[in-house]
């Protein structure tokens, strides 16, 4: 290809490719030196012991032994047909809504509330305490909420006693009904924050003159977020609900920490479940089924979202 | 203009302007009160780790008559230092292999041209998706049968790998914003590709990764799954499980139990006031939680 005086076009790349080629000692195989050690971790630790797990679901074997047996879809059924896992998907369910809602919804909408420039000097001080709660180790948090939750000496019972609301009061972890929402709260106290600063950010990158022009077309701050801020961060917003999502099917220690699955079996998750399976009763080939059921829902979930990202959807 | 409309304009202006301060008090008030709500759990862990146990039963809200530093002491004595150690060594050796092979596979994704790049590029990328609980039995008797369960390698192995594919993405992305023209003057000054990395590409990178290094510092010293399964002996143990036991062995000594939590979680929330311009980086160009 040539200008229109004759010379030849090159475009960057290739030219600077060609100086690098021309000039610089790099073999065929010196890339490969860079990308494997790298790869071959990964490989070795992720991605074998994922398909180990997978051929693990149709064994029964335990943790001292090397024994394996073949057990065929045992483990599935045994899986499928245990009571406790009704309870399991209705409590990781209600995780992922109440997280999609609080986190998601309700970060998003401070977010904006942030972003509204009527907050003036202390915005970034509201922003700060926020996000301190994600700081905070899930076992720290786990420990401060079981005492908060505590009956008699806890700070939400003291509180209640203290307003004059003893009718209210109750044993959080202590009751199958209450157990499972207490800890899904304390997950919504320490993760909303989180993702209003992930939102804050992303509304920082809207093009001032969007807000300007609504300004002018004399939408008010309602209609500026309906039809400006949600529609310009949709990305970002499904980032943050698949991870929203993604950590709600994956919780463990939020539950380990505070109720151990229990009262009964009423805060059981995949995660505690799988635990449980593997290294209270040993039995590894059931606990590999319930990974698997988190590794195909995490699966499709990312899937979903690459897609959405792919098709431009979002 | 005449001067009805001017002052039909100066009215709706202060109307305008008070409005605004309205929504403005209103917003803050709502702040505030949503603040309190989430410091409340603060003030009541920091007000009741400096109580007695006995003053903590006879009222949880009140604040304490004398300050027990001793609360501090104790939960530093009596098991924190050592799991802080563990903690420290474990955090730090992890950092420096996540960095060195993520920015290597960094480099060699975003410079090179060769055969396989995109298949190795999505390999790595996958590995984001799977979670560490579905290799964790696997992972477990690997990690015997190498005879290193209940090492500190234990750890480190698994959270090198298992944090790679995130650091690899992160770096990547902005290794690729950086212009070729200097290391192209390097390759023609007779540098080889290595000396380019060290001296170029590094220096260059120096933001992302230390927003990388942070957010890694953040999942290393607060991961619970594999210390849980990986590490049997307390003196090896990290502290979210060191905390754990702590408990355990502390029964209903309840003040000391709450200045370790304050202990174990000082050292993040200092970091991040310093160093949160990077942390926060690396946390929303990633877009990974926990």
């Amino acid at each position: 290809m040539t200008d229109r005086y004759g010379w030849p076009v090159y475009s960057v790349q290739p030219c600077l490719i060609r100086v690098r080629e021309t000039y610089m000692k790099v073999r065929r195989t010196t890339p490969y030196f860079y990308v494997l050690p790298g790869l071959l971790l990964v490989f070795m630790i992720v991605y074998v012991p994922v398909f180990s797990n997978l051929i693990y679901s149709f064994f029964r074997l335990s943790s001292y032994s090397k024994e394996m047996s073949f057990v065929g879809l045992k483990n599935y059924v045994a899986l499928f047909t245990d009571p406790v896992l009704l309870i399991i998907i209705k409590n990781n369910i209600l995780y992922v809504v109440i997280s999609l809602v609080v986190q998601v919804g309700f970060g998003t909408f401070l977010a904006i509330l942030l972003e509204s420039g009527l907050s003036g000097k202390a915005n970034g001080v509201y922003r700060n305490v926020l996000f301190t709660p994600a700081l905070m180790s899930l076992t720290a948090v786990g420990l401060l909420w079981q005492f908060i939750y505590t009956p008699k000496i806890g700070l939400l019972n003291s509180l209640l006693r203290f307003l004059g609301l003893e009718s209210l009061q109750h044993v959080w972890l202590g009751e199958s009904g209450l157990a499972m929402l207490s800890i899904i709260g304390m997950s919504q106290w320490q993760f909303t924050g989180y993702i209003t600063i992930l939102m804050v950010v992303a509304i920082q990158k809207i093009p001032e003159e969007y807000f300007e022009a609504s300004r002018m077309a004399g939408a008010n701050a309602f209609q500026r977020a309906i039809y400006i801020t949600l529609p310009s961060v949709k990305e970002q917003l499904l980032v943050c609900s698949i991870i929203t999502m993604i950590g709600a099917f994956k919780v463990f220690t939020e539950v380990y920490v505070t109720t151990g699955g229990g009262p009964g079996n009423s805060t059981h998750v995949l995660g505690t479940y799988l635990y449980q399976q593997a290294f209270l009763y040993d039995d590894l080939g059931m606990a590999a089924a319930v990974g698997m059921i988190l590794l195909i829902v995490t699966l499709t979930i990312s899937l979903i979202q690459l897609k959405m990202a792919r098709t431009g959807e979002v | 203009m005449n001067v009805n409309t001017r002052t039909l304009k100066l009215k709706r202006l202060t109307s305008n302007r008070l409005k605004r301060n309205l929504q403005s008090l209103l917003l803050n008030l709502f702040m505030i009160m949503l603040m309190m709500i989430i410091l409340l759990p603060f003030y009541w862990l920091v007000v009741n780790s400096f109580k007695t146990n006995h003053e903590l039963f006879l009222n949880s809200l009140n604040i304490p008559e004398t300050f027990q530093f001793q609360n501090y002491v104790d939960a530093w004595v009596q098991g924190l230092s050592s799991y802080y150690k563990n903690s420290l060594i474990v955090s730090v050796i992890s950092m420096i292999f996540i960095i060195f092979f993520s920015s290597l596979t960094a480099y060699g994704i975003s410079r090179f041209r060769f055969k396989g790049k995109n298949l190795i590029f999505l390999l790595i990328l996958g590995g984001m998706m799977l979670s560490e609980q579905i290799a964790l039995v696997p992972l477990f008797k690997m990690l015997t049968s190498m005879r290193i369960y209940n090492t500190y390698l234990a750890l480190i192995l698994p959270y090198v790998a298992f944090r790679i594919p995130f650091s690899t993405f992160l770096i990547r992305a902005y290794m690729l914003s950086i212009p070729s023209d200097m290391e192209d003057a390097a390759y023609i000054d007779g540098y080889n590709s290595w000396q380019v990395f060290r001296y170029i590409i590094i220096p260059l990178s120096k933001p992302i990764l230390a927003s990388c290094a942070l957010v890694n510092l953040n999942f290393v010293w607060n991961e619970f799954v594999f210390a849980l399964v990986f590490i049997e002996d307390s003196a090896l143990m990290t502290i979210p499980i060191g905390l754990m036991a702590f408990k355990g062995q502390l029964r209903i000594n309840y003040v000391v139990m709450l200045a370790g939590i304050i202990i174990a979680t000082i050292p993040l929330i200092v970091v991040f006031s310093f160093l949160q311009k990077q942390f926060l980086r690396g946390l929303t160009s990633g877009a990974v939680k926990g």
